[in-house]
């Protein structure tokens, strides 16, 4: 059996088999709910698809879309999911210093592409092209906007991860929560594949 | 006994290894469809399938070396799980394009 994948490198044998089943499981769960965030995101996709050109008479896509910040906010989200694999990995080391550098760097990076998304629609709304001028932009803001509210709740549940794991160390109740924290952030740079590529670089051709 | 790579609960291992080749291989796919955009020498059918086809190489990628994602862990419901929610993406945002397109097309609002 698999079933000491989760506490194979705790020295702690005590934790055992039933608090690793429920670690599995939370972890399994959270798939599941990731996988219904998914089908949010592809709602969205598809309303946006149907509406990315009616601008009634606003800003087209070519015209409010800069592409170098696009990327800047890419490699942005791109690296702190990396960061995020290397908090995993020294978890799995049961270094939990290393745990919180990383988790540190991860933050410091995703609050860099919120910071910089807030920019974005604070200059897109300064100049009149907010939400309420066409349907192209009601759906951009929204598929966006709800991006980038879940790469805040995720920015929010680091620091939350950071002061569990600072006080209570990793153990048979934080460590099922870092794997789910590291789902969510790998899912969210996924998402972020998608709205680049089919949002952005679309618009821009 | 367990084999670390196929692991129970599907998200745990992964090596120093698997990170940092995801990351070069999404860095440069990234590159590429920015640049096949930017740079603006392309024609419009070559800018989409270039990005269509990076996007989704990368979409790949990060699921199998960042998630690590495989048909085997947990029993394979992970993977049946997110088969199961692309058949229905498919639904809904390939629905949603041909529906809403036969109705443009038949309003004649071009």
């Amino acid at each position: 059996m698999a079933t000491d994948t989760l506490t194979n490198h705790d020295a702690h044998a005590h934790d055992g088999h039933e608090h690793h089943d429920a670690g599995a499981m939370k972890v399994f769960g959270f798939w599941i709910y990731l996988m219904s965030d998914l089908v949010i995101f592809g709602s969205l996709f598809a309303t946006f698809g149907v509406l990315g050109t009616a601008t009634a008479g606003g800003p087209t896509s070519q015209e409010i879309f800069e592409l170098p910040f696009v990327l800047v906010e890419t490699f942005l989200l791109l690296v702190s999911s990396f960061t995020f694999g290397l908090a995993v990995l020294a978890q799995n080391a049961g270094d939990r210093g290393a745990v919180l550098k990383w988790l540190a760097v991860t933050f410091l990076l995703g609050f860099g592409f919120v910071a910089m998304e807030v920019y974005e629609f604070h200059h897109l709304i300064a100049q009149g092209h907010g939400p309420d001028r066409s349907a192209f932009l009601s759906a951009f803001f929204t598929l966006v906007g709800t991006h980038g509210l879940h790469v805040t709740f995720g920015l929010i549940w680091i620091a939350t991860m950071f002061i569990q794991i600072s006080r209570r160390g990793l153990d048979s109740v934080t460590k099922p929560r870092m794997l789910c924290l590291s789902l969510f952030w790998h899912f969210l740079d996924i998402v972020w594949i998608c709205v680049f590529s089919f949002v952005y670089l679309f618009g821009a051709m | 006994m367990s084999d670390i790579h196929t692991s129970h609960d599907g998200a745990s291992h992964g090596s120093y290894k698997s990170y940092f080749i995801g990351l070069i291989i999404s860095i440069v796919l990234t590159l590429i469809a920015f640049g096949v955009v930017m740079t603006g020498g392309f024609s419009v059918p070559v800018m989409m399938v270039t990005v269509v086809v990076t996007a989704i190489a990368q979409v790949l990628v990060q699921l199998v070396l960042f998630m690590h994602l495989n048909t085997k862990a947990e029993g394979g419901w992970n993977f049946i799980a997110i088969v199961f929610t692309v058949g229905i993406l498919g639904l809904i945002i390939g629905g949603s394009l041909w529906i809403m397109h036969n109705i443009h097309v038949n309003m004649m609002l071009n």
